[in-house]
């Protein structure tokens, strides 16, 4: 068994640009459900017009990487618009099952055949690379040390990436504590009483889902920097591993979803190159390799289940608050 | 009722709460008769034909009401008789069928609830809304209004909206001060008892100086020695200028702090006047009893008691 490349392997794992697009997803959904209480369960919708956002505007209308960008934040804009204005008004489960829906239909949109010509339809998208990699000032070679040992282009994309995710933790960090983070927090409380004070609450909750959106949607463009864009990556599945990880980190906290975000990473890569080998070795005869991949994740959600058993306000949450939590 | 208290509030003394000082009532509110929407020498609040219905019941149903400025007017009536409707509809919670009204002038039918808050008609809620797991300083300055970092994008900027902070907090401390909770600042909303929670909820409403607080039984489920703070709490606000309408089942307290009495029964108002001549109404003494009598068999004991004991400390009063 070789043990080196399977920590190695997992210690990848630690500051790749997938770890930082979940960070950064969980960010977005800790604004959302931790600090305003809005059940969005459609992250994953988010993150796809992130990814579709910035692969057509660059292969099909040419667009330069900071118009593509553009472009995929727009699109979750109106998105956010679309999601929240009929429902933001109700009660909050009205926007979980809208969500919900939405992210699906987004999936479905860029599945069909209809749009094949320019969504690639179920096959996807790929080719986007060259105008993010035209734009790496890192000369040609190998740069960082041990498991974190990366060609320019690759080192180039985590520098972004985590760079991204840094700005974002702070613009969170630095809003939260606002008078803005305030009223978003006393939303999270009792939105009647908020409003009894004379603040537009139907206007906050939409500033938060568009904030928290606008980083699903570049989490979505980190996720697709790495591989190709493919629709089947955006179901209900990926918004539920991105919960995973927030409640995994502490909901309404800043550093919980990028600590959570590597917890996962780590783990999940650690335990399906245990189990590849060990099903390589013939420890595991019952089963396949396929089999052995699933186990890993049923691993990752044993381990997740415990870390929420022993710590349940998250690995940066507040005990102090769960002790009021009914 | 006690379950939230702590032992802070039980050392209380049995007798009815009275304010530590004689309140000075004032008089000379109405104009004519005192009778069920008579008009008043200087309303804050006028309300014409608001009415609200639930399916087949009429929960509120009032022709003409007005409420008077500068003064502490009551708002009585037995359970269900639409005084928390009533006030819902005013403040924008809850929709009318149709009617309308006017703050200060001003008309507020279909004026979103935030907009009536910021106009400086601040209402309470009968079930307290403390806000958890907020401190309770961050209770308070919630309440502070036009705050330049509640803007999305200035809230990045600290430097826009520090000092404005600092002037917020040192108006909720001293608010916090006088509401006896200014050791409390730091703690969660959640960890105070009932009648703490009820005292913030106040306190936070202050913070904006409205001209029209409007508390819903801000006295239910208090403790008999928070009870005393909060009349006294009560009556400066009326010192400093603002008016006030609350509802309460405490006759006692009616008696001794509001300066002018509306009774609702079934969703209309039955009687007004003065606290010590209301209480002679046959329609008031009728409200009570006659909900009473119209209950059927599955009434709540607590509440029947509630009613009867309110209708024996108003005859006692009167006699
Ligand atoms: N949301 C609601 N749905 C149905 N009925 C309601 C609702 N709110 C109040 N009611 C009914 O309206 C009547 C008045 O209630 P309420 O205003 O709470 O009375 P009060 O505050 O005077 O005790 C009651 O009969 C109550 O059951
Ligand atoms: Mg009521």
């Amino acid at each position: 068994m070789d043990w080196g490349a399977i920590f190695g392997n997992a210690a990848v794992e630690l500051i790749s640009p997938t770890t930082a697009a979940y960070a950064l997803a969980a960010l977005g959904l800790a604004v959302h459900f931790g600090y305003t209480g809005l059940l969005n369960f459609g992250q994953a919708g988010f993150m796809a017009l992130g990814a579709y956002g910035y692969a057509i505007s660059i292969l099909t209308f040419g667009f330069p990487v900071w118009g593509a960008f553009l472009v995929g934040v727009g699109a979750s804009v109106v998105f956010a618009l679309i999601l929240g204005i009929p429902t933001l008004r109700l009660r909050a489960d009205y926007l979980a099952i809208v969500t919900i829906a939405a992210a699906e239909i987004v999936r479905l949109l860029f599945t069909t055949n209809t749009f094949a010509s320019v969504t690639g339809s179920a096959n996807g998208l790929s080719g986007y690379k060259n105008e993010f990699a035209a734009l790496n000032p890192l000369a040609d070679g190998t740069y960082g040390f041990g498991p974190f040992t990366n060609n320019a282009y690759d080192t180039w994309l985590r520098i972004v990436a985590w760079s991204i995710v840094i700005i974002a933790a702070l613009l969170v960090w630095q809003i939260m504590r606002s008078p803005w983070g305030r009223v978003i927090k006393g939303i999270r409380e009792d939105e009647d009483a908020v409003r009894a004070l004379g603040k537009n609450v139907y206007a906050y909750k939409m500033q938060s889902l568009i904030f928290g959106g606008v980083l699903g949607t570049i989490a979505g463009m980190i996720f697709a920097l790495p591989r190709a864009v493919v629709p089947s990556n955006y179901q209900t599945t990926l918004t539920f591993f991105i919960y995973a990880i927030l409640l995994l980190g502490g909901a309404a906290t800043v550093l919980g979803p990028i600590i959570g975000s590597m917890i996962f990473w780590v783990l999940l890569s650690f335990f399906s190159g245990f189990i590849a080998r060990a099903v390589e070795a013939g420890w595991l005869p019952f089963m396949t390799g396929i089999q052995g991949g699933q186990l890993s994740f049923i691993l990752v959600g044993a381990a997740i289940m415990a870390i929420v058993i022993f710590r349940p306000q998250g690995i940066f949450g507040n005990k102090k608050e769960l002790a009021f939590v009914r | 009722m006690s379950a939230n208290a702590v032992p802070l509030d039980s050392a209380a003394p049995l007798e009815p709460p009275v304010p530590t000082k004689k309140p000075v009532k004032t008089t000379g509110l109405h104009i004519g008769a005192a009778e069920p929407g008579c008009a008043k020498v200087d309303p804050i609040l006028v309300v014409d034909n608001v009415r609200r219905t639930f399916g087949g019941l009429t929960a509120v149903d009032v022709a003409h009401v007005e409420v008077p400025r500068g003064a502490i007017t009551a708002l009585i009536g037995p359970n269900g008789a639409g005084k928390t409707t009533l006030f819902n509809l005013l403040t924008g919670f809850d929709k009318p069928d149709d009617g309308k009204w006017t703050f200060d002038g001003r008309s507020l039918a279909g004026v979103p609830a935030y907009r009536v808050a910021r106009m400086g008609q601040i209402r309470t809620f009968q079930l307290t809304k403390a806000l958890g797991l907020l401190t309770v300083m961050d209770n308070m300055l919630l309440g502070a209004k036009g705050q330049t970092g509640e803007n999305m994008f200035r809230a990045l900027m600290p430097f826009l909206w520090r000092n404005e902070e600092e002037e917020n907090r040192a108006k909720a401390l001293d608010l916090l001060t006088r509401f006896k909770l200014d050791t409390k600042k730091d703690d969660y909303a959640a960890s105070l008892s009932g009648g703490q929670r009820k005292l913030l909820e106040m306190a936070r409403a202050l913070m904006s100086d409205p001209t029209l607080v409007m508390l819903d039984e801000p006295m239910a489920g208090v403790n008999p020695a928070l009870t005393q703070s909060l009349l006294d709490h009560i009556l400066n606000l009326k010192a400093q200028g603002m008016s006030v309408l609350f509802v309460e089942h405490d006759m006692h307290m009616v008696r001794h702090i509001a300066d002018w009495v509306i009774v609702m029964a079934e969703g209309k108002v039955v009687a007004e006047g003065d606290p010590h001549e209301v209480m002679q109404n046959p329609a008031v003494i009728d409200a009570y009893l006659g909900s009473h009598h119209d209950e059927d068999i599955g009434e709540d004991p607590a509440a029947e008691t509630e009613h009867v004991s309110a209708i024996k400390e108003l005859l006692d009063d009167e006699r």
